[in-house]
């Protein structure tokens, strides 16, 4: 029996939030155009000259780059590792597309926390602006990933500005929750005591809650990142390029081969960026601090 | 006038606060006041003043409201109702600028977690509030140095904090209050979190800081003790409310009811009471310029085997004994000079407390001699003394332990008039 045969069921009323979504959507891509014009060649400005600089140097050149900056994050293991790694990668028949997927990632990443830590901060301090975030984060991270692609394409046609866009609201969320958690959890006695002395809120904020926060604010930052890297692969379906083509293309023609090759690219980007951003955290002084002050307790 | 005023303070947290306040005004417990309300009072009425140059302590266990009553002095926390004067400021109608200007310059706090910055150094800690006011570097860095000095750290200043033990990171603490060179500092239960050991030695420091700088304290502690031995005046707090205001002495021997009461009752009195609240006369004191015909005679009548001697001014010399009273005698001196040794006898001083005694009651040879603080013999204080003080100092007895009959009975009266006539130092 079909749900709108029951007499009960037919009493319900009709929704046409699908219709009303696109009317909004049509409204604002009428009415929005020279800002997300604005916006689309703001990202290209952005995008293109990284993926030209990152395909323009020799493959060499950047895996002795990132293996350097490995070595020295995480010691010589893991710079080994990344060597390897990244050399596979560039022996594959990919790396230009390995390139296009890094520069868009950051640059998605960037501009994400750009807007996060800012709206971190903002959640954090204010009450009201917490409870109004929530349930908006709350969609924004379980929203289907391939769903913010269809405004994309909206308000910015087919290309690598659609796919950048989505990517960046896609990985915006653990930003801003992370920043708000860290300076939450900053030891209120001693946010106390900068205030007990007389510090205006902008210097306790500055100068105590940050340098604080920043190990939990660095786990955001590289959350961000993680998820940029996983969307911007999905963004290949809006012919963003990069990586997501190569695994798109393999998709629909069933070439097992291609695929697995770029699947492996992108095994390899996030294994080195998650490591790589993830020490970076470590490295604050602030960090180390706490980390002495736990193991000391 | 006083340095800090505070008026019929009320902190409720939760709605319906002035309703609250209202139903407070009865003096009825908090508990049945509120009932039905969805407020909680943490502060009710409290009212003192704390005099310039004054250790003031707050003392009550955990729930009785005093952190909340110390965060209202310096606008840490907004009071619900009531007045808080720092130096004839009202400081709980000041605006924001104004309140961080009363607490840059008049009112620094000491915290109970140290609640140091754990990414900057010692030195730098030091210097926070220094730094807030916008001193110059040079400037800073100089000034946080003689805050870590007057509590011996310099050497650590490059450190981080994580690099202290307890006890010096609350130094730190203090340090970093100096430092800000306010009059006024409030110290929140800020030696609660150390060992016992550490806690007395920094107290010791405290007070040692305090007779130099002179500063007007505000002190939190659920420690009786620690109230007794820091405390000019103490306020003891129950329930949101302050039941007594008065002299560690005047709330062990008087105290307001019976919940003050059980509360001192585990005090160590041996801590608040004195040498001097202690001692006896000293049965023979003789001048050094007495002859030895008259100690001879002195060691015959009160049958001791010692005399104490002074010097000029009654300042304390040290004692002779019999075999050296003979000699004197056989050598045909006209004095005792060259007979007296100090080696025989301890002194002590009056404030010294009964706790404090053991050991040198124990070494002593003879009583140990108690002096005033120009050296001059005030009492003695035999083994026995000693005891019977500390066996009298049961919560249950009267405040003033009798000291039991001295041998001689002529001494009787001087001798109570000594014990009654101390005031117990803080």
């Amino acid at each position: 029996m079909s749900l709108r045969e029951s007499p009960l069921d037919a009493a319900l009323p009709r929704v046409p939030l699908g219709e009303w979504t696109e009317s909004a959507v049509d409204w604002a891509t009428r009415t929005l155009g020279p800002v997300f014009d604005a916006v689309a060649s703001v990202v290209e400005a952005l995008v293109s000259p990284l993926d030209q600089m990152l395909n323009g140097v020799p493959a060499v050149a950047v895996v002795a780059v990132l293996a350097a900056l490995g070595w020295w994050l995480r010691g010589w293991r893991f710079g080994l590792g990344a060597a390897v790694g990244l050399g596979l990668v560039a022996g594959m028949p990919y790396w230009e597309e390995t390139m296009s997927t890094l520069a868009q990632v950051l640059v998605a990443s960037v501009l994400a926390l750009l807007l996060a830590i800012p709206l971190g901060v903002l959640v954090a301090e204010n009450r009201r602006a917490s409870a109004l975030a929530r349930p908006v984060l709350d969609l924004m991270q379980t929203m289907p990933a391939f769903v913010y692609l269809i405004p994309a394409i909206f308000f910015f046609g087919i290309g690598t500005v659609p796919g950048v866009l989505a990517t960046l609201v896609f990985s915006m969320p653990p930003g801003v929750r992370l920043t708000e958690l860290g300076l939450r959890q900053v030891d209120k006695e001693i946010v106390q005591a900068a205030e007990s002395f007389g510090a205006p809120p902008w210097m306790v904020l500055l100068r105590t809650k940050l340098p604080l926060a920043l190990p939990t604010i660095m786990t955001g930052v590289n959350q961000v990142i993680m998820l940029a890297l996983s969307m911007v692969v999905i963004a290949g379906m809006v012919g963003a390029g990069g990586l997501g083509d190569v695994i798109m293309f393999s998709l629909s023609q069933v070439e097992v081969g291609s695929g697995f090759e770029g699947g492996i690219a992108v095994v390899v980007l996030a294994v080195v960026l998650d490591r790589l951003t993830d020490s970076v955290g470590d490295r604050f002084p602030s960090a180390r601090a706490q980390r002495h002050a736990r193991e000391a307790a | 006038m006083s340095a800090l005023a505070v008026k019929s303070l009320h902190k409720i947290f939760g709605s319906r606060a002035d309703e609250a306040v209202r139903r407070l005004a009865g003096g009825a417990p908090r508990a049945e006041a509120l009932a039905g309300l969805p407020a909680t009072a943490a502060v009710i009425d409290a009212t003192f003043e704390v005099r310039p140059g004054e250790i003031f302590v707050v003392m009550g266990l955990s729930g009785s409201g005093k952190s909340t009553l110390i965060r209202m002095l310096n606008g840490l926390l907004r009071p619900t109702a009531g007045s808080v004067r720092i130096d004839g400021v009202e400081v709980t109608s000041l605006k924001p600028a104004a309140l961080r200007r009363l607490r840059r310059d008049k009112v620094s706090m000491v915290f109970q977690h140290f609640a140091l910055m754990p990414h900057r150094t010692v030195l730098e800690n030091a210097g926070y509030a220094l730094e807030v006011a916008g001193l110059p570097k040079a400037q800073r860095r100089e000034r946080a140095m003689d805050a870590l000095r007057m509590v011996g750290l310099t050497e650590w200043a490059d450190k981080l904090p994580h690099d202290l033990s307890g006890g010096m990171r609350q130094r730190v603490g203090l340090a970093r209050a100096l430092a800000a060179g306010t009059d006024i500092l409030l110290m929140d239960e800020a030696f609660s979190a150390l060992d016992p050991l550490i806690r007395r030695e920094i107290q010791d420091q405290l007070l040692e800081l305090q007779a130099e700088l002179g500063k007007t304290i505000v002190f939190i502690t659920h420690d009786l003790n620690e109230a007794m031995r820091l405390g000019d005046r103490i306020a003891v707090m129950r329930d949101g409310r302050i039941v007594q205001i008065g002299t560690a002495e005047e709330i062990l021997t008087d105290p307001a009811n019976d919940y003050v009461a059980q509360f001192v009752a585990d005090v160590d009195r041996t801590r608040i009471l004195t040498a001097a609240s202690v001692m006896e006369k000293p049965h023979h004191v003789l001048d050094v310029n007495a002859g030895p015909r008259v100690a001879a005679r002195a060691l015959r009548e009160s049958q001791t085997s010692v005399v104490y001697v002074t010097g000029p001014g009654k300042r304390f010399l040290g004692t002779v004994t019999e075999d050296e009273v003979l000699r004197a005698l056989r050598e045909n001196r006209s004095n005792l000079d060259g007979y007296v040794s100090g080696e025989r006898v301890r002194t002590v001083t009056e404030d010294t407390a009964v706790a404090d005694l053991f050991a040198d009651c124990a070494e002593s040879q003879h009583p140990v001699a108690v002096l005033d603080d120009r050296g001059r013999l005030t009492g003695v204080i035999p083994r026995i003394t000693l005891l019977s003080a500390l066996a009298s100092a049961t919560p249950d007895e009267a405040p003033h332990p009798p000291v039991p009959p001295p041998a001689d009975p002529a001494t009787g009266p001087a001798e109570a008039e000594l014990v009654g006539g101390e005031e117990i130092p803080a």
